[in-house]
């Protein structure tokens, strides 16, 4: 009997109404750029052009940080925790009535498959805005003093890989703090946010509350050096992560960081198989790959090595690479050209220092940037791929013997974002949990987020947390 | 009549007291101008070899019980108690300060080790919690000690401002690496003797003597610090030394001086675990 062929099932993209061109986001209206300068946004599973989007220099910065400025001093200030917290339930409920329309530009802007921003961005999403609306009339009991201050303005920086979400992680927080911000989403992703500045003007969030400015890597560096940010939160990078904190070292501004990670998945020999296989392959393979938390080192205990990968590979062979808006898709587009040559050039690497490449047999299609899941078999610590972050599905396997090594070579990284623990013991989660060091550990899980569950890193993998009561701190002047 | 027996001001490293591996010292003078001694100066070679001490003692100090560091540093302040005559002479001859004020700074030293010691296994259940997550999960959050601190305490009460940086380090289950004030020395090593003597063990606090201007660079810029405490820097030279600490994001704070529970979190790390519920 031959293997049924699942049918194409795509979602519809009629749902998305983009426009042509977009403006900057400030003081609640679309504006042109100053510069008319524009740069295009494509979908990166065919290559064509989605919209125009304004690029913003230092005149637009300035524009859109008095903006923020006199909104901050004038009303969001003024305003009590309960009315701020009204707006942001306001926001949750608009984002979750037009969550497929969201998920489909999110899907189209990203390449990421529809089924994770349908499940998981999206309502992750509304989800924040929810949870933080309640903390911001409860603020002096979140146990940072009993008059908690917002820090005034705050700059915030987010990357390409979970858009919406990641804006959400940022903004959430800061306004129901009691800030005010200037956001600027990653170049290659800047749609759903633009589509979040239409959500902030259908729920009356006073202008300049949040400003959206669109731009490149220049205009990043501009915002953070802008002379009247009382507060930088970025996301991306640990070398612009640094970047960052070394230009504000000086003024001893304030920031919080989530950068990059190279997360250990550890598989020990009393494991649940067949859970783990899937969670192995939810952690490196989910969002292509592009997860700064992936499980991007698999250490297996030695003794079940090839019967480990000989079921991960017969997993991996089902997984279906292909269009982002097909239902069925597990693997979409990787986000951008210039992310698939950072991909190939780890991968090949990693077969130049001698390991051994193995990937999934799946039909490439012909426009568009893909990478078919890879792994790499007999990783030594000392190769590239074992230390250096790919941002892509291509995971790097190795082997421990005793509790104590797979310990040792998990934290031999200056990173410390994620790892994963996989066994049947309780005592052993507790004693890896405690020895790991990394400011998530999933145990026979992985990949799971909430908003009331602080996120962050330990070493080069950043500053500060997001989520949970923790989080707050962030946002709160003095909270430590 | 007999002549006083004067005391060789030396470093402490991994609970030993060896002079600088360069071979070099300094002179310090009472605020008359009188000489007192020739304290070591340190070297780089030094801080280099504090921090692997401090790197060394750190896991069995971080996992020993909240209880036993509760207990060790409660002792500190036991031992500090039998030598506070000294403590106040050490404050007197560099401090303008009177008896009283000596005496008082040396009492708050002491109160301030008693204060931290309590905190050591209550700091987790106020900063910790458990996170109701959408999800048949168990979600926790814990606060964990850091690692190694670099600490350059507040110079203006020279005894207090070591323990003010020390204690909640410590508290926390962190080792410490502590530049003493170039002009005032005296506390810091003195305090040095009673840690040598309080069942704290070996490498978890590390003091080093000599020139600031020399020795905090390698400080910030040092890999293997994961925190800094900068209290007794002035702002311009602190702009500096974040920059450097930046190689290896540390975290750096400096505070003003009070007894915070937030100045133990601030050289904390939380951690997340995730499990799932099921039968």
């Amino acid at each position: 009997m031959s293997d049924f062929e699942y049918a194409p099932a795509p979602e519809s993209k009629a749902i998305a109404n983009i426009s042509k061109d977009y403006g900057l986001f400030i003081n609640g209206k679309f504006i042109a750029s100053h510069n008319k300068k524009r740069f295009e946004t494509i979908n990166p599973a065919n290559e064509e052009v989605l919209a125009k989007i304004s690029l913003a220099d230092e005149v637009d910065i300035d524009k859109a940080v008095k903006a923020a400025r006199s909104a901050y001093v004038k009303v969001w200030s003024k305003l009590s925790g309960k009315e701020r917290a009204k707006y942001l339930f306001r926001i949750a409920r608009l984002l979750q009535e037009r969550s497929r329309e969201f998920a489909v530009v999110e899907s189209l802007d990203n390449g990421k498959p529809i089924r994770e921003t349908r499940d998981i961005d999206i309502p992750l999403s509304a989800a924040h805005f929810f949870y933080h609306a309640g903390w911001a009339d409860k603020l002096e009991f979140a146990g940072f003093g009993d008059k908690p201050k917002a820090h005034g303005v705050v700059a915030q920086i987010i990357p390409w890989n979970f858009p919406l979400l990641m804006l959400a992680w940022k903004i959430a927080p800061a306004l129901a703090t009691g800030n005010t911000v200037v956001l600027k989403p990653a170049e290659t992703t800047p749609l759903t946010a633009l589509l979040f500045a239409e959500v902030c003007q259908q729920a009356d969030l006073p202008p300049g509350v949040v400003n959206i400015i669109t731009g490149d890597g220049s205009t990043g560096a501009a915002l953070v050096k802008h002379p009247d940010i009382d507060k930088v939160a970025f996301t991306g990078s640990t070398e612009v992560g640094k970047l960052i904190a070394r230009s504000l070292a000086v003024s001893n501004t304030p920031v919080t960081l989530e950068l990059g990670g190279k997360g250990a998945n550890i598989v020990f020999e009393d494991a649940p198989i067949d859970q783990a296989v899937e969670g192995i392959i939810n952690g490196i393979f989910f969002n292509q790959g592009h997860v700064c938390c992936a499980g991007s080192r698999l250490l297996l205990q030695e003794n079940i090595h090839d019967e480990f990968l000989n079921k991960l590979q017969k997993r991996m062979s089902k997984i279906r690479l292909g269009d982002p808006l097909d239902k069925n898709t597990d693997i979409g587009a990787i986000n951008s050209a210039a992310q698939l040559a950072k991909i190939h050039e780890l991968s090949s690497s990693g077969q130049a220092e001698g390991a051994d490449i193995w990937s999934a047999p799946c039909q490439i299609p012909n426009k568009g940037f893909w990478f078919a899941p890879t792994i790499f078999k007999g990783v030594t610590q000392a190769h590239r791929i074992a230390r250096e972050e790919i941002f892509g599905p291509v995971l790097s396997v190795l082997t421990f013997r005793t509790p104590q090594e797979a310990i040792e070579k998990a934290n031999n990284t200056p990173f410390g974002l994620s790892a994963g623990v996989w066994t049947d013991k309780g005592s052993r989660i507790l004693w890896a949990g405690n020895h790991l060091k990394a400011g998530v550990i999933w145990a026979n899980t992985f990949n799971k987020f909430d908003p009331a569950s602080p996120f962050g890193g330990y070493k080069e993998s950043g500053w500060g947390r997001e989520g949970g009561r923790h989080g707050l701190g962030a946002y709160l002047k003095g909270a430590k | 009549m007999s002549l006083d027996i004067k005391k060789t001001y030396k470093l402490f490293i991994a609970g030993a007291f060896p002079r600088s591996e360069s071979g070099r010292s300094y002179e310090i003078r009472d605020k008359k101008g009188n000489f007192i001694a020739n304290p070591a100066q340190a070297s780089r070679k030094d801080l280099r070899d504090a921090v692997l001490a401090a790197k060394n003692a750190h896991s069995s100090w971080a996992s020993a019980t909240a209880y036993n560091r509760g207990q060790i540093l409660y002792r500190i302040a036991e031992i500090m108690e039998g030598r506070s005559e000294q403590f106040v002479a050490e404050i007197m001859a560099m401090e303008s300060v009177s008896s009283k004020q000596a005496q008082l700074q040396v009492r708050q030293a002491i109160d301030t080790w008693v204060w931290y010691a309590g905190w050591s296994d209550k700091i987790s259940t106020i900063a910790g919690s458990t996170n109701p997550v959408a999800g048949s999960f168990f979600n926790f959050t814990v606060a964990e000690p850091l690692g190694v601190v670099g600490i350059v305490a507040e110079e203006k009460s020279s005894l207090l401002g070591v323990v003010l940086g020390l204690a909640p380090v410590l508290a926390a289950g962190n080792c410490a690496v502590l530049i003493a004030s170039q002009k005032r020395p005296l506390s810091a090593i003195t305090l040095a003797e009673c840690l040598a003597t309080s069942d704290v063990p070996a490498g978890v606090v590390n003091i080093l003597t000599g020139l600031s201007d020399e020795l905090t660079p390698h400080l910030a810029s040092h890999m293997e610090i994961d925190g800094l405490d900068l209290s007794g820097v002035d702002g311009k030279s602190a702009a500096a030394l974040r920059i450097s600490s930046v190689d290896n994001l540390k975290r750096v704070h400096s505070f003003s001086a009070e007894k915070s529970p937030e100045r133990i979190l601030s050289f904390m790390e939380y951690k997340t675990l995730w499990h799932p519920i099921g039968v």
